[in-house]
């Protein structure tokens, strides 16, 4: 028992309640203080915990705090607790962490908005939703925590609501989500109704230890629940096919971009694959199509990006694309991997989306890029974070992205093949080149701005620059805990979540190196089906290759052509939107600027959404639903109908009650006569 | 004089009472018409006792005759508080359930 867990959890909360409630009691610093407070408390005892963890032996790092029984019917039993291991751990101080600087930014950037103390009672919920989402014991807390934040991203890009399009945008983003939760749900159904049989009463059915000790008997349907749980993944972390709404999710405040859209809520389905891992391992199907699907929009993403003209756009697309580089490395079974690239992307997203946010600050609340321009001299702390989000996000060398995207690309090209490998390779140079365009057109040149905005160019305040700094540290030693081995590092993060992630090999350490793959194929031929052996495969691959002989040339190899790669894009980037804008004018029309229009409108895809489910979906709720089933059927035949025939019914009846004394009796006394005469002759 | 004369007669009077009820728009009238018949029924239970020569048809009839004073007493009590509110005792016009 660790109850520090549930006030991890619960603190914001009561900041959230304390906010909402006395909306309209308490004074703006009471309530950002409270907020950043709650977020604050969180965080210590994040770290609390992480260092009780840090003492414990690998194996046994996994501490949990029970709070009371949901739910008990039959087989069926659901707790409310909450666990922690080195995988929860991570989530945890990230979220709070970078909760916490993004709070504080807040209290800046949302200083003169009317709903000041609405907005701190949002982001406190949303912190409670989504730490309750990392730390939950089971997968219906997961899924309380996934709706929870699920619900604060719609209140908080439709923040603004009074201006239509934001509602829209809210509107788009939960409805988008609700058809992956859907994914999600059924999936949940079929692992509860594979495992139900074989509980026995008391046992958390969907409590990650149950569902991993009984993962062999998932195996026959693993391929169905990795698929329909990856479909929410895809809602809920914006993958092909459902990524439509993050980009529209800009409407809402910058540090909610930031924190929500940025750095945590959208990794809770990478979050969720890994933390289900032991299923994802069992159907090599199901985690080719996390692959297939990450590898795309990689690159589909990055794409796109190269042409938006709005600032917070382009680093929507771009987490687009770089959460399809951690669901890429999912799908390899690289989970480490996947996290460990959700966490320094967590920093310099985060860090870039509030540098846009001062820069948007700035200039009054301009967002369109061909509008900016030289402000550089004018933000001095602004201009050298972003820099550094810029670089950090590019994968240059030292900087935090270089080494989690390497990692990703190289797990790709060693578990995933060659193909995977280049979609996320073009993807990265595209990442470079369409930073740096990002950059040259807000940060080089000359202001473009009109006179009015000009004037007003300052450098924001400190509440906003100090996250901004703190945030530029950690992107750019973020990455150093997990230095691979061949570059002579020791890889603290992988050896931190190796617990988690490949139990087998912590235990087979620990009986004095034994040969860690034949242990494992051991214990699995000796146990259960082919199943886990398929699981001991992938673990085997993830870990394993990493001491191939010879593998150290390739991946110094890989390392260098990326990193290349990498400052090629940056360098052209400058090149063509920050010295020769000539280039950009000629690259827009190039073969009749078709591929550029095609790249601005987003490969169309929202018009054939447009097309192909939003129009035929109007059309069937007007005609059938609507004009025929509701107006015809249940206005006409079952509401209307009943009240008629009721009427025609009582109309006669009404006859009968006409209060008239000497009619009741005649009425009477001839039913009597009736009778008698009746009973006479039959007899 | 047979049992059958006494059924005979008392089949009269309940008809005539019947008729009363049915026809006569005066309450009191139609109230009086109920005692007929009742009279009828008690004509009816007194012949049976008389010619099974056992007495519990005359308790029958004793209960009935209390039921009918009481029935009168509170009907004609009624139908007085009538008078007083609507000047009328004529069923056909005292339809205020309908109305």
């Amino acid at each position: 028992m660790e109850t520090a867990l549930r006030w991890i959890v619960l603190v914001p909360l009561c900041g959230a309640a304390a906010n909402g409630l006395l909306v309209r009691h308490l004074p703006r610093r009471a309530a950002g203080l409270l907020a950043c407070g709650t977020v604050a408390v969180s965080f210590a005892l994040s770290v609390r915990v992480f260092m009780r963890l840090l003492a414990l032996e690998p194996a046994e790092r996994l501490l949990t705090d029970t709070l009371a029984t949901w739910l008990a019917m039959g087989k069926l039993s659901i707790d409310i607790g909450f666990t922690i291991d080195p995988l929860g751990a991570v989530m945890a101080l990230v979220v709070s962490g970078v909760g916490l600087l993004i709070h504080i930014y807040s209290l800046g950037y949302m200083a003169r908005d009317e709903g000041f103390t609405r907005f701190f009672a949002y982001l406190n919920l949303f912190i409670f939703a989504m730490l309750m989402l990392v730390l939950g014991e089971n997968l219906v807390m997961l899924f309380v925590g996934w709706e929870g934040v699920g619900l604060c991203s719609y209140l908080l890009i439709s923040f603004w609501f009074n201006d239509e399009a934001n509602a829209a945008a809210g509107k788009k983003a939960f409805i988008v989500n609700r058809i992956g939760d859907f994914g999600f749900l059924l999936g949940m159904l079929v692992i509860g109704t594979t495992l139900l049989p074989h509980m026995s009463p008391g046992e958390g059915v969907f409590s990650f230890g149950t569902m991993a000790a009984h993962a062999p008997l998932l195996a026959p349907a693993a391929t169905l629940i990795g698929l329909l749980l990856f479909f929410g993944a895809t809602g809920k972390s914006a993958q092909i096919p459902l990524y439509i709404w993050l980009p529209d999710a800009m409407a809402g405040p910058t540090p909610v971009s930031a924190l929500i859209h940025a750095a945590t809520m959208v990794t809770a389905g990478v979050y969720m694959i890994a933390r289900l891992h032991f299923i994802y391992v069992l159907t090599p199907t199901a985690l080719l199509v996390v692959a297939i699907v990450g590898a795309v929009t990689a690159l589909y993403a990055a794409t796109i990006a190269l042409t938006q003209n709005d600032i917070k756009k382009v680093l929507a697309y771009s987490t687009v694309s770089q959460l399809g580089y951690m669901m890429l490395a999912c799908g390899v079974g690289a989970f480490t991997a996947g996290i460990f690239h959700l966490m320094t992307h967590a920093f310099f997203k985060a860090l870039l989306f509030l540098g846009s946010g001062s820069v948007i600050h700035a200039m009054s609340n301009e967002q369109d890029m061909r509008l900016m321009g030289g402000l550089r001299r004018r933000m001095p702390l602004t201009w050298p974070t972003f820099m550094v989000g810029t670089v950090a996000l590019a994968g240059i060398f030292p900087f935090a992205g270089f080494f989690s995207k390497d990692e990703i690309l190289w797990r790709a090209f060693d578990g995933g093949g060659i193909w995977l490998w280049l979609l996320g390779f073009l993807g990265a140079g595209l990442t470079a080149f369409y930073m740096m365009r990002l950059v040259s057109l807000t940060f080089f040149g000359t202001n473009r701005a009109s006179e009015a905005v000009k004037h007003h160019i300052h450098e924001s305040p400190a509440t906003m620059t100090v996250p901004l700094v703190i945030l530029a540290v950690l992107s750019l030693t973020g990455g150093w805990i997990g230095i691979p081995h061949f570059m002579g590092g020791a890889n603290h993060f992988e050896r931190w979540l190796e617990p988690v992630f490949h139990p087998e090999v912590v235990v087979a350490d620990a009986q004095g190196g034994l040969g860690t793959v034949q242990a494992i194929e051991q214990g699995a031929l000796g146990e259960t089906a082919a199943a886990v052996a398929i699981g001991a495969h992938v673990v085997r691959d993830a870990t394993g290759s990493a001491h191939h002989v010879g593998a150290e040339v390739m991946e110094w190899t890989l390392a260098s052509a990326s990193l290349a790669w990498a400052l090629l894009g940056l360098c052209l980037g400058w090149w063509v939107y920050g010295k020769r804008q000539a280039i950009a004018a000629r690259l827009q029309s190039l073969a009749g600027g078709l591929p550029y229009r095609v790249l601005l409108n987003k490969y169309y895809v929202d018009e054939a959404y447009e097309a192909t489910l939003v129009k035929p979906g109007y059309a069937l709720s007007e005609k059938v639903l609507w004009k025929s089933v509701d107006v015809g059927l249940i206005d006409g035949l079952l509401v209307n109908g009943s009240a008629i025939a009721v009427a025609v019914v009582s109309s006669i009846l009404r006859l009968f009650q006409n209060g008239m004394l000497r009619f009741y009796v005649y009425v009477f006394s001839t039913g009597v006569l009736a009778f008698i005469l009746y009973f006479t002759l039959s007899a | 004089m047979g049992l059958t004369h006494y059924l005979v007669l008392a089949a009269a009077m309940f008809l005539v009472g019947m008729a009363g009820v049915v026809i006569r728009r005066n309450s009191l009238i139609m109230l009086m018409s109920i005692e007929i018949m009742l009279c009828a029924v008690n004509v009816v239970f007194a012949a049976y006792s008389r010619m099974h020569g056992d007495l519990s048809g005359h308790v029958f009839v004793l209960m009935n005759f209390a039921v009918a004073a009481a029935e009168a007493a509170i009907g004609l009590a009624i139908l007085v508080e009538i008078y007083r509110l609507r000047r009328t005792v004529n069923v056909d016009e005292l339809k205020t359930l309908m109305e």
